[in-house]
Order: structure tokens, then C-alpha cells, then sequence
């Protein structure tokens, strides 16, 4: 078990990467997909976007439909199949899960085991290539927000993105950091656990959005959208003027509004 | 082992509406989180000390059955008596029989959590004896006839307010439950009087050195002292698993345990406990040492007789479903020591407390061991009750990798069809779409238009079928009206 980011930094800095967009930005949140893609492009990065790409398979993963998962994994190496170019993707929980669990599904399978390992090894959750690859931490964004950033469970604990997200927000000209109690607590999402055990799961989004309006922020920011989208649902019930953003999208704006 | 007859999603569904039980669970979790903080963050060598004990414990878990034979010869060199309960009735029969054969009639207790999984004390009253629990969470429990809800902190659901009431039913009057001190004076006149007329103390055992036949105890308020010290007979429960090689192991141990559990360097009483007294009636074998002194006793010269401690020493091993998990996915549960960090770590554990559990083991640790001990059927909830943010497996001193084994019994479910049969379906029909792309942007196709229709800006309010319980906590975002892929192939590429 490794709480590492997978893979080592490639020697030359790479000036292409395959995007695995995710599922969920496709379907819900198509301008973090562009956010990212933009931000990427600014530091001279081509970015590929195979056609192919579904859904990774985490949520037959994270329910214990272990054979669901497989068959979705096998057929993500398929499809990101270049082995020499990088593979970037706006997810920490589906970071995790290319990186981590796709090899540990596969790893019996003789046709896939080395071909998830090395699509592993070249996989980066988007902040983690930002800072560690390509060394940046400054991508010249520029934004007026008061923002409380969530560190999400995956990134956090399965990828240890503890400093990247904050190095990248750091250097984001005009917002103001506003620090989060108990930032490191899960937003309760889980995937299906937020539909299968949805009452604990909501008392945990009260709890965690106690902490968003006490932080004074008009703005949360994490790498996942999926804990967004959960957050998001939250505030909207609640009325909270309180707005949610991938992280991608505060980099993406140069120009303050 | 079940202490509720209310369902899961009854139980958890009283928690949640409780606030008393809310305050209390934040208060006392943070409280304990940041105590365990403080305590490792001025232990710079922690994170050594961790991967040495995990390496500690898997050694002994994988070698166990040599562990526990050489665990029984020490302990029979030292002239204790050792006990093998494969279930919790043969647990709770030797138990009886011992307090049967010494004529026992009254017994002290400190904590122990197997006494809790086999039901020690309500098997004990049908033999005539009665136990007196001295732990003083455990003590209020007893009063209330109550359940603890956390493996540390027994009474972790309650506040002083709680207790004051409970108190006054033993007679307490104002100036007993002033504050705290005095609640806690109060307990300590009505516990002291049990000690001196107890003829045995039970006791659990944190850990069971295996080359001296020694065990450990650990307490933070003495009871277990008087307890394995005073009355003439002591019988110790332990978990099978609750074993390490060698004294210098049992170091590492507790080098981790207080600070897990409390942040404590150390907890206020370590005993170490070889044998019966030294010299006593009817016993063979040495020290009854205790505190810092015991890993000398424990090692030393078996000769001068003392004059405290036990005439006879009984420690019962019980199994009760542990091996069973030997050399399974879930055999590394059996590295736990109890130290409770998982609990305070776990944003449901802190949200719904140890009751909705319905076991005696609950939070993370629970969800993993009470199924694998007693079978899925009838916990089947339990591995469920998890978004898997990994908090357990970041907090545990052994590096547990807890979300590993509650994935395995989600999948152990879906197996037996104790998940429900929509999110089964569901997610095999996810599998089905993501290997054809085609289908796939067809699917999202349909339930983009789905969600646009039941949105109103941007947003669903309720969601139908089984997706309601969403909507039950918080709105749902309608789909893009277009995907990302659509408008990459739009860009031209």
C-alpha cells in the first residue's frame, strides 16, 4: 500500500499528456474539463483526449463489484494505451483509482498486469503533474475569492496530495486563503454510500458545510468534483450563497472579474 | 455480541436525532484527536515506531499458534493456569467453573472488552456471582445497565449531567455530584468497599508476552491494580490474537497504545503481571510484579515469597471466531490493540456513536471485526457504513488498512446478495456501458435529457426511485447540455 503519488518524474519534461477527463466532469462539468485543459495548454502542454474514455470503475470498486471494476479497467488500458506520454487526471479519487487499484485488480490478469502497472506509473492526478512534473507553481492565475480549500479524501490520503493543491492556491494572484476547521474530514459523499447511507452521510455534508460558513469563504475549492457536486448540492438546499469550484477553474481565469 | 435488537438504519436514525448524543460524540472525539496529535507530534521517532510495530504484529499474527504454546508453557512455568475457549459459552462455562471451584461469590472486574463480546457478567449472575464493574466508565454502564460505545472510553455518549442522574440513584446527594471530582470521590467510595470483600478479579489483557507468560494491563485509574492484586483468585480474558514475542516487543506496543489512545506517553497504570504471588498457597510460580519493576520480576528469580497479589492466576484465551480469519483477507484486523484512534478518527463513528453499531465493537475496527467474527448475515450494514476516506488506516499505530477489508466484505455482499439488488443491477450495468463508449455516450445522452427535465435551474430537488435517498440530504445538478467529449470534437480535434 503506497501513500505516494505513483510514478516517477519523467526525465524531459513531457510536452504532451493524455487527458482522462473523468466521468463525472464529462457528463456535469465539462468547463473543469476545459479549465484544465487550458491551464495545461498555457504551460505548453498538448493535451490528447482519447475518445474511448468511459468511467474508471470506482464505484463498482468502492461497492465490492470487484468483476465491474476489472472489466472497466481493462478497458481503460486499452484506451490509454501511447505508453510514453503521461497521463493527467483532474481526479484524486480517480487518481486513486488508476494509480492504486486498477494494478491490484489486474495484477492476476496476464494480459493486463504489466500494462496497468506502467498506465499507473504514468498517471498523475492534475495538481501532482502541475508541481512535481512540470515544477510549476505559479500558473499566473489571477482571482478576487475568498476561498476554503477541502482537501479531498482520496487526493489526500490515497495520492498524499498534502502540499501541491496549496502551493498551486498560493500563488493565485487576489484570494484569500480562508482556513477550514477539521479541513481534512471527509465531506461524507463515499460514492454510493451517499445514496445507501444517505442520512449519515448528510449529517456529515451539515457538519462539513458548518465549517465552510464559518470560514468566512465565499468560495470552496478541491480537486474532486465529485465531493463538489455533493458540497454544492448541499449549499444549494440551503440556500448558501456560497459558490464550489475545482481548483482547475480558479487556475484557468488570468484576467481579475 | 449484538447489544440492540433495533435494526441498523433504526439505530442510526435515533443517533442522528439525538443532539445530546452529538455534542458529546464532537466533544469527546476532537478531544481525543488532538490529544493523540500532541502525543505523536513530540514523538519525533513515531512513524519508525509504527512500521516496527506492524512488522511485530504480523509476525505474530503468522505465527500464532507458536506464539500461544509458548505462551501457555510460561505461564504454567510461573504457576498460572491457562484457559482455550473456542466460543464465548465455553468462555463464559470456564469462567463460572473457576469461580465455582474457589467458592467465589463476589467479583471486581476491570475493563475488558472480550468480557463484553462473550456477556461475562449476565453468565456470572446466573451462577450467583456478582460482578462489580471498577472500570469507571464501565462502573456507570453497570448502573445503567447500559452498553459501552467505544472500546476505550466506555461512557464516550454520555455527559456529567447523565451521570449525576445515575448517581442519584445510587444515593448520591447534591454535594456528591457537585463536579466532577466529587462524582468521581463518590464512585470511588462505593467501588473500594467491592474491592475488599471481592474473592476474584477479572481482568482483559492488553497484550500477553509470549517468552515470559507475562501479561499487560493497561488503566488510567488504578481499579485494575486492586483488581488483579487483592481478591485471592484473578482470571484474565484475552483474545487469542492479543500476543507479542518478547518484553521488548510489548515496549514497542506501548510506546503506541497511550498515544493513540489518548496521547498519553504512557498509561498511568502499566502493569506487568507473571504469575500468581510468589510464594502464595497453592501456587508454584513467580512474581506478581507490577509497574515498572515487572519487566524485572518478569525475568527475574523465581524464590522469596511476596506478600500481595493472587494465590491463583487464570487467564482464558478465547478464540470466539479468530481463527477463522487466520491467513484470510481479514487476518489483519487481528493486528489491532485496542487503542480506539480509528473510532476518534472516523467522521461517521463521530457522527453516529458506538450504539448504532449494535455491536460491541464499533466504528471502523467493529466494521470490519464484528462481521468477520459472527458472518455478514445480520451486519451486513456495517462495511457499508463507510465513504472509505482512509482517516482509520491514517491514524492507526499498525497501519491497518481497514477500507482493504471493508472493500472485501462489500464484495463478499454482493457475492452473498446481502447488497441491495438496484445497486448490484446498477453497477453492472455501469460495467456494461463503460466498455462500449458508444452505448455509453448514449446512456449519458438519455440521462442528460432525464435530468434537464426534472431540473429547475440547474438543479433537482428530488430524484425518483431508489436515487431519492440524494435528494433526501441535498440537491442534485442537472447533466451539462453538452459533454466535455462533444465539445472537444467540436474544437475540431
Amino acid at each position: 500500500m503506497s501513500h505516494t503519488t505513483a510514478g516517477a518524474a519523467p526525465a524531459a519534461r513531457p510536452t504532451r499528456v493524455q487527458l482522462l477527463v473523468t466521468c463525472l466532469v464529462d457528463s456535469l462539468f465539462p468547463d473543469v474539463g476545459f479549465s484544465v485543459v487550458n491551464v495545461l495548454e498555457r504551460l505548453g502542454i498538448a493535451v490528447e483526449v482519447p475518445v474511448g474514455q468511459t468511467c474508471c470503475g470506482q464505484p463498482a470498486f468502492n461497492a465490492g463489484s470487484f468483476d465491474d471494476a476489472r472489466a472497466m479497467a481493462r478497458h481503460l488500458v486499452d484506451v490509454f494505451d501511447r505508453g510514453d506520454v503521461p497521463v493527467v487526471i483532474p481526479s484524486g479519487s480517480c487518481g486513486d483509482m488508476v494509480i492504486h487499484q486498477a494494478p491490484a485488480l489486474l495484477a492476476d490478469d496476464p494480459a493486463y498486469a504489466e500494462r496497468a502497472r506502467q498506465l499507473a506509473a504514468r498517471t498523475y492526478e492534475f495538481t501532482a503533474f502541475l508541481v512535481d512534473v512540470l515544477g510549476v507553481s505559479d500558473v499566473g492565475a489571477v482571482g478576487h475569492q475568498r476561498i476554503a480549500y477541502h482537501p479531498a479524501c482520496h487526493g489526500l490520503r490515497g495520492l498524499g496530495l498534502e502540499r501541491q493543491p496549496g502551493v498551486l492556491l498560493d500563488a493565485v494572484a487576489g484570494i484569500e486563503r480562508c482556513p477550514l476547521d477539521e479541513e481534512a474530514t471527509c465531506c461524507g459523499f463515499g460514492g454510493l454510500f451517499s445514496v445507501k447511507m444517505s442520512d449519515i452521510s448528510g449529517s456529515l455534508l451539515s457538519r462539513k458545510i458548518a465549517c465552510i460558513e464559518r470560514s468566512g469563504a465565499d468560495t470552496v475549492v478541491a480537486t474532486d468534483v465529485s465531493c463538489l457536486m455533493h458540497i454544492a448540492g448541499g449549499l444549494h438546499r440551503k440556500g448558501s450563497p456560497v459558490r464550489v469550484k475545482h481548483l482547475a477553474e480558479v487556475l484557468a481565469v488570468r484576467e481579475p472579474r | 455480541m449484538t447489544s440492540s435488537p433495533l435494526n441498523f438504519y433504526t439505530r442510526v436514525d435515533r443517533a442522528l436525532r439525538d443532539p445530546a448524543l452529538g455534542a458529546a460524540m464532537e466533544r469527546a472525539t476532537k478531544k481525543l484527536v488532538s490529544g493523540r496529535e500532541a502525543g505523536m507530534a513530540a514523538f519525533p521517532e513515531a512513524d519508525a515506531v509504527r512500521d516496527h510495530a506492524r512488522r511485530i504484529r504480523a509476525h505474530t499474527i503468522g505465527k500464532l499458534g507458536h506464539y500461544l504454546r509458548q505462551f501457555e508453557t510460561a505461564v504454567h512455568a510461573r504457576g498460572g493456569h491457562v484457559h482455550w475457549a473456542e466460543t464465548a459459552e465455553q468462555a463464559v462455562a470456564i469462567v463460572a467453573e473457576i469461580a465455582s471451584q474457589h467458592g467465589v461469590r463476589t467479583a471486581v472486574k476491570s475493563k475488558s472488552m472480550v468480557s463484553e463480546e462473550i456477556d461475562l457478567n449476565a453468565a456470572l449472575a446466573r451462577a450467583g456471582v456478582d460482578v462489580l464493574e471498577t472500570d469507571l466508565g464501565e462502573f456507570i454502564v453497570q448502573v445503567d445497565k447500559d452498553h459501552p460505545s467505544h472500546i476505550v472510553a466506555p461512557i464516550i455518549h454520555k455527559n456529567r449531567h447523565d451521570i449525576a442522574k445515575s448517581f442519584r440513584g445510587l444515593g448520591a446527594t447534591d454535594d456528591d455530584v457537585i463536579d466532577v471530582p466529587q462524582m468521581t470521590a463518590f464512585a470511588r467510595r462505593l467501588l473500594r468497599a467491592g474491592f475488599l470483600k471481592a474473592d476474584m478479579g477479572i481482568s482483559g489483557g492488553n497484550f500477553g508476552v509470549a517468552e515470559t507468560g507475562s501479561l499487560c494491563i493497561c488503566t488510567n485509574e488504578g481499579n485494575g491494580r486492586l483488581t488483579t492484586t487483592l481478591p485471592r483468585v484473578h482470571v484474565a480474558l484475552m483474545g487469542i490474537e492479543r500476543l507479542v514475542p518478547t518484553l521488548s516487543d510489548l515496549d514497542v506496543m506501548l510506546q503506541l497504545l497511550g498515544r493513540s489512545a489518548t496521547g498519553q506517553k504512557l498509561t498511568v497504570y502499566t502493569n506487568i503481571i507473571s504469575g500468581p504471588r510468589r510464594g502464595a498457597q497453592g501456587a508454584t510460580g513467580a512474581t506478581g510484579a507490577t509497574g515498572a519493576q515487572g519487566a524485572q520480576g518478569a525475568q527475574g528469580a523465581q524464590g522469596a515469597a511476596e506478600s500481595d497479589g493472587p494465590e491463583h492466576l487464570h487467564i482464558v484465551l478465547v478464540d470466539n471466531g479468530r481463527s477463522g480469519l487466520l491467513g484470510g483477507e481479514l487476518a489483519e484486523i487481528l493486528y489491532c490493540i485496542r487503542c480506539g484512534a480509528c473510532l476518534n478518527a472516523c467522521p461517521v463513528y463521530q457522527q453516529v456513536g458506538g450504539h448504532a453499531y449494535g455491536s460491541v465493537y464499533p466504528g471502523p475496527v467493529g466494521a470490519v471485526l464484528t462481521p468477520g467474527l459472527r458472518g455478514l448475515a445480520g451486519w451486513e450494514e456495517l462495511p457499508q457504513a463507510s465513504s472509505l476516506c482512509g482517516a482509520c488506516r491514517e491514524i492507526c499505530p499498525v497501519r491497518i488498512d481497514i477500507p482493504r477489508m471493508l472493500l472485501s466484505l462489500r464484495a463478499e455482499s454482493t457475492r452473498l446478495r446481502l447488497t441491495p439488488a438496484w445497486a448490484t443491477f446498477g453497477l453492472w450495468l455501469l460495467g456494461r456501458l463503460a466498455v462500449r463508449p458508444r452505448a455509453f455516450r448514449g446512456a449519458q445522452r438519455l440521462a442528460a435529457r432525464a435530468t434537464r427535465l426534472l431540473a429547475r435551474d440547474g438543479w433537482i430537488r428530488k430524484l425518483p426511485g431508489h436515487l431519492s435517498a440524494w435528494t433526501r440530504q441535498r440537491d442534485f445538478p442537472a447533466f451539462a447540455s453538452e459533454t466535455f467529449m462533444q465539445r472537444w470534437e467540436r474544437r475540431g480535434r
